[in-house]
């Protein structure tokens, strides 16, 4: 394992302290616990809470700030923060009008999670929470625990928290967070794995030649395994996977997000960008926002998601535009 | 028999030191149909958890589950914390006096896959930490609880299919290999009929 460290048993310790000094005119840590706070308050305003496994940065403490959230609560790596934490994380967040909870699809999120929101309303503080599940990887059934909820999450944190720097209420912003989930699908790819530092090797093997397709954000394995195909080959398989599941028929309005899991170059980035707006063209899809970067990452594994965002209502891209100060939006 | 205080540290700590020497088989485990970290964050609650018992010295039997069950919620994270938590903390609530007998014993352990049940929204067959707890309380029941028992429990669950937890996101890749948190829960009982009661 080859990585700019101090010892593995401080890291998250240590990149809390850095990201706090570097942006200290956004954010700060609340003190003795890992929860990134942003700078100024506002009363009356319902306070917006996510978090979850450290090393999928620049989430979830690069968002934020004004016109995002109101803490980030930052677990071990790959690991959801304990109900303690979050609980630290939901007070900072509480400004008098109850506090939302943004929480990813993954068993122990939203355990915590949960425990955290009986802790705070014991606390009378009114908490609501919204879980997002936008990996299509995972067939639904009745059984499974869900979909995964991964880059997609993000589109709900930019949009909800313009919806609450405009004052909306917490039933408000639950709602509306419910129909953005239930309107972002996403499908990601490695092209290698990546490794936890506490474990010290990757988190699973792929040949020299091959890719996996529906990974999540974990280095756990995905559902299928092939050989490494061009570009436009892997955004047609993405993308119809998606376009089916969504339904997408000409006419639709869309806003697009490739997003980076740590290792891959802009430079692919947006190879496969301009490959998916290919696609939609064909479709006749329109894509009102395209955003291509690292937003969600898997420490460094190489390969890259591909989110769609179905506009159900037109509003929801001004959301997206409006201006934010935040570290990583 | 008679199980007091100083058996529950005894079992306890037994079970921190089977967990911290299969720190890597639970990890290996976990990478297999997981992520790889359940070794690495069971070790760490439970060397939490030794620091605690030392440090607070649990007043009676109720408190040493209490101070468990805390120790998991606030210093594991991930799933197993929750889990682990919920249960000794259920089980610390199962128990109102300072020793209990061998069917105090059993709704102690019944109360601890209770709360694991509603926790984790699951119930035994969804290659879980439930299926090998489940089996306990019911060889509990029968008076007949033995190493054997867990560790068929526990091979058991490597023809299971997962459908909760994250190696769920598998579905039938998730056949042919061991539940983690099956497993540690095998080494808590494992701990738990080696204890010997004074």
């Amino acid at each position: 394992m080859k990585k700019i460290l101090n010892g593995t048993d401080q890291v998250v310790e240590q990149m809390v302290e850095g990201l706090v000094k570097s942006h200290a005119d956004i954010v700060h840590r609340v003190e003795g616990t890992r929860v990134i706070a942003r700078n100024d308050k506002r009363p009356g305003k319902v306070g917006l809470v996510s978090g979850g496994g450290s090393g999928h940065e620049p989430a979830h403490a690069g968002y934020v700030g004004r016109g995002m959230l109101s803490a980030a609560v930052c677990g071990d790596v790959f690991t959801s923060p304990t109900p303690d934490q979050i609980y630290e994380g939901i007070k900072a967040a509480d400004q008098g009008a109850g506090v939302l909870l943004i929480v990813k699809n993954y068993t122990g999120d939203v355990m915590n999670f949960e425990m955290a929101a009986d802790l705070a309303d014991a606390d009378d503080i009114k908490v609501e929470q919204i879980v997002v599940d936008d990996d299509i990887a995972v067939e639904d059934s009745t059984f499974t625990t869900g979909r995964r909820g991964v880059a997609g999450t993000v589109l709900v944190h930019k949009i909800i928290g313009a919806a609450a720097e405009a004052g909306a209420s917490l039933e408000e912003l639950k709602a509306l967070g419910e129909k953005v989930i239930a309107s972002v699908k996403t499908l990601g790819v490695a092209l290698s794995p990546c490794t936890v530092p506490e474990v010290g090797h990757p988190g699973f093997e792929l040949g020299d030649d091959e890719i996996e397709l529906g990974i999540g954000i974990h280095g756990e394995p995905g559902f299928t395994r092939e050989k490494i195909m061009p570009s436009a080959s892997l955004a047609k398989q993405l993308y119809e996977r998606i376009s089916n599941e969504s339904k997408l028929l000409p006419g639709d309005k869309v806003v697009v997000l490739v997003n980076g899991m740590g290792a891959t170059p802009l430079m692919e980035q947006y190879v496969f960008a301009n490959d998916v707006h290919e696609l939609l063209k064909n479709a006749g899809v329109r894509a009102e926002k395209t955003l291509v970067g690292d937003y969600m990452t898997s420490l460094e594994m190489a390969g890259l998601s591909l989110t769609i965002l179905k506009l159900e209502d037109e509003k929801w891209v001004d959301m997206l535009k409006l201006p934010v100060d935040t570290i990583a939006w | 028999m008679t199980y007091d205080k100083d058996w529950a540290l005894r079992w306890l700590n037994d079970f921190g030191e089977r967990v911290q020497e299969n720190k890597q088989l639970l990890s290996d485990l976990d990478q297999a149909i997981g992520d790889g970290d359940h070794g690495i964050n069971m070790a760490r609650g439970l060397s939490e958890l030794k620091k605690a018992f030392a440090e607070k010295e649990p007043t009676d039997l109720k408190d040493v589950f209490k101070t468990a069950g805390m120790t998991m919620v606030s210093k594991v994270g991930g799933a197993s914390g929750p889990l682990y938590g919920t249960a000794f903390l259920n089980m610390s609530k199962a128990i109102d006096s300072d020793t209990i007998d061998a069917v105090g014993l059993t709704n102690v352990i019944e109360a601890g896959l209770e709360g694991i049940e509603k926790r984790g929204k699951s119930h035994a067959g969804e290659k879980t930490m439930i299926d090998v707890w489940e089996p306990v309380v019911h060889a509990l029941h029968q008076e007949d609880l033995t190493d054997d028992v867990v560790d068929a429990a526990l091979q058991k669950t490597k023809d299971l299919k997962a459908t909760k937890g994250r190696a769920s996101y598998l579905g039938e890749r998730s056949i042919g290999h061991l539940d983690p948190g099956a497993y540690s829960s095998a080494l808590l009982f494992h701990a738990m009929i080696q204890t010997e009661v004074s």
